[in-house]
């Protein structure tokens, strides 16, 4: 073993207040470009996590969609925003994974001897996620395209819908964040996402209308962050009989709303573990 | 600061306490310890001791309860962003990320220690080289064996150069020959200047790789000093005597006891006697054995190890609590040897 290496060592200087906030968005960068690599070195996890979604457009556009009756008539029309929110909404349970995994292998400890940013190792692993969420609505609407679905507004208007739902996995991000912090293994954090999840996801206007629910679940239904943003979604995207007004505004207030409680309580969460 | 002008501490650490809520458990109670500049510091003790804590409350992973440290003078809470810059760290655990390759590891770490790209790269390269593992460099962590992963472990911590290191049972769980040439790289570190705090539980590697020891048991240090130091201190060297008989073992240990300094420690046909004048008590426990015409297959004088001076200090022998996975690596001496029932066969013998 030789030590030439060892010979020359660099000393670092300090980083001047200037260039920290730099630093931060390279630490940002480097963890989120870490994510992404680890993603590529198990395509099986990343098939079989577009293949899901995929699955779901199928089922219920030929078997469970002939039944049910959509201000409109077309159901592809009205369940592709759905399958967009629900889709983001899955792929975020790999932010709660990815980090208890993370945490449990000791990883995060030696992240917190770097003179890195403390918020990096969070916001490098939902903005990661935010890359793989564009990855999926673009394959995602390719196959809606494929079974008829067509876009009611403009490209404009559909991006925009796009970039909302996109926004409205990044806040739901950090609330998973937390969830895979606390979890003791990143088996647990998975399982412990599902009960959240799907109440948010089924007993909203995702799949069928909010109307034909019984009156006692519509008020919860009409309300929750995921039918405004499913409906913000349709407005966009296809509009038409199916646009909501005030939808958006009430989307964006709940992205805004989730985001500024759900941040902080992670990243305190962040800090008091490992 | 207890330092004078004439030495430079790179860690500096007094009367640390730290309690874990969960279970009350006072993982540290007042450790003191302190790193010359360029020397190796061996931390010695049992699992639950306390050496984690220490290296974790050092490198600024936690926050000590009360108590102070500072690594090369910059204070590990206050200034923990400096310190951060100066260290580097390697465990036990090997904090690598399996899902990227070896060279891939380390530049992040580069990255994430704000060396520059290009910089990281070069680093990644030289260092993969020194570790013997550019041949893997390419290939994914989860295809690394145990010791090459602790190998790109320490060489990620060496990624930006830094002037103190600490390694947390570095070698805890290797084959010999990865521990051998792990031993080789820290060693060349500390030539080169490096200063080093180490934790481990093996008495060989700290009698090879440190210039001072200082042992923990339940929180708390019990003895500190160089090898040589701790091992004087005990004042004795140790008389072995291997019987021929194992039905002869109470009555020789009942014949011998008056010798030792200390209660006879009896594995199996084995009884260690401390005492102060070797030569003179070999001669007397010779003749005191032979006139009871007790067999006697084999007798031995030796110094001290670092393991009588542990065992001296806490009761207990360092691998008693300890993973299993270094027995393995033991080659089994002598035969039906009871490790754990040693101190508690002494003690009845006694």
């Amino acid at each position: 073993m030789t030590t030439t290496t060892i010979t020359a060592p660099v000393r670092l200087s300090q980083p001047s207040q200037g260039n920290r906030l730099s630093w931060a968005v390279s630490d940002v960068m480097t963890i989120t470009w870490r994510n992404l690599l680890a993603l590529t070195r198990t395509p099986e996890a990343l098939f079989f996590t577009t293949l899901q979604p995929i699955m779901f457009v199928l089922l219920f556009t030929y078997v469970f969609g002939g039944a049910i009756h959509v201000p409109g008539g077309h159901y592809i029309q009205f369940l592709m925003p759905g399958i967009f929110v629900q889709t983001v909404i899955f792929g975020a349970m790999s932010t709660a994974a990815g980090l208890s995994e993370d945490l449990h292998k000791g990883l995060i400890e030696r992240f917190r001897a770097l003179p890195m940013s403390r918020a990096a190792v969070l916001a490098g692993r939902t903005t990661s996620d935010v890359v793989r969420n564009v990855f999926v609505v673009v394959l995602i609407t390719a196959v809606g395209y494929a079974v008829g679905f067509r876009i009611g507004t403009n490209v404009a208007y559909f991006i925009c819908g796009v970039l909302l739902i996109l926004l409205f996995a990044y806040a739901l991000s950090w609330g998973f964040a937390y969830i895979g912090l606390s979890a003791p293994n990143a088996e647990t954090a998975q399982v412990m996402v599902f009960p959240l999840i799907f109440p948010l996801l089924f007993a909203s206007s995702a799949f069928v209308p909010v109307r034909t629910m019984p009156g006692w679940l519509q008020g919860f239904a009409y309300h929750q962050p995921v039918t405004q943003v499913v409906n913000a979604a349709r407005s966009l995207m296809v509009g038409g009989v199916l646009h909501d007004t005030g939808a958006v505004e009430a989307a964006l207030l709940w992205c805004a709303g989730l985001l500024v409680v759900l941040a902080p309580v992670a990243v305190r969460k962040y800090r008091r573990v490992a | 600061m207890t330092n004078s002008s004439t030495r430079s501490l790179a860690v500096d650490a007094h009367d640390l306490v730290k309690v874990f809520p969960r279970g009350n458990v006072r993982a540290l109670d007042g450790v003191s310890l302190e790193v010359e500049e360029g020397t190796v510091l061996g931390l010695l003790g049992p699992n639950g001791a306390g050496k984690t804590t220490v290296v974790r409350i050092l490198s600024t992973i936690l926050g000590p309860d009360s108590g102070r440290a500072s690594v090369l003078g910059h204070d590990v809470v206050k200034e923990a962003d400096t310190v951060r810059h100066v260290i580097g760290l390697a465990g036990q655990y090997a904090a690598v990320d399996e899902n990227l390759t070896g060279r891939e590891n380390i530049q992040m770490v580069g990255r994430l220690s704000h060396l520059s790209r290009k910089v990281s790269s070069r680093r990644a390269d030289e260092l993969l080289e020194d570790f013997g593992l550019t041949a893997a460099g390419d290939r994914v962590l989860k295809t690394y064996s145990g010791g090459m992963r602790r190998r790109l472990d320490l060489a990620a911590a060496l990624v930006a150069n830094p002037p103190v290191l600490f390694l947390d049972e570095p070698t805890t769980g290797l084959d010999p020959q990865s521990r051998q040439s792990l031993w080789a790289a820290i060693e060349d570190l500390v030539r080169e200047g490096t200063t080093v705090l180490l934790t481990t539980q093996y008495l060989e590697e700290a009698d090879r790789l440190a210039r001072d020891i200082v042992v923990i048991d339940h929180g708390r240090v019990i003895a500190e000093g160089t090898p040589a130091q701790l091992k004087a201190d005990l004042g004795t060297s140790v008389v072995s005597v291997t019987l021929g008989d194992r039905d002869a073992v109470a009555h020789a240990v009942e014949l011998v006891t008056p010798f030792s300094e200390k209660p006879p420690v009896v594995e199996d046909l084995v009884i260690e006697l401390t005492v102060t004048d070797g030569p003179r008590a070999g001669a007397e426990v010779l003749r005191a054995l032979d006139a009871a015409q007790v067999p006697i297959a084999g007798l031995a004088l030796r110094e001290p190890s670092l393991d009588d001076v542990f065992l001296n200090l806490t009761g207990h022998k360092t691998t008693i609590d300890g993973d299993a996975d270094d027995e393995a690596a033991t080659p089994k001496r002598g035969r039906g040897r009871a490790r754990k029932s040693d101190v508690a066969d002494g003690k009845d013998a006694a």
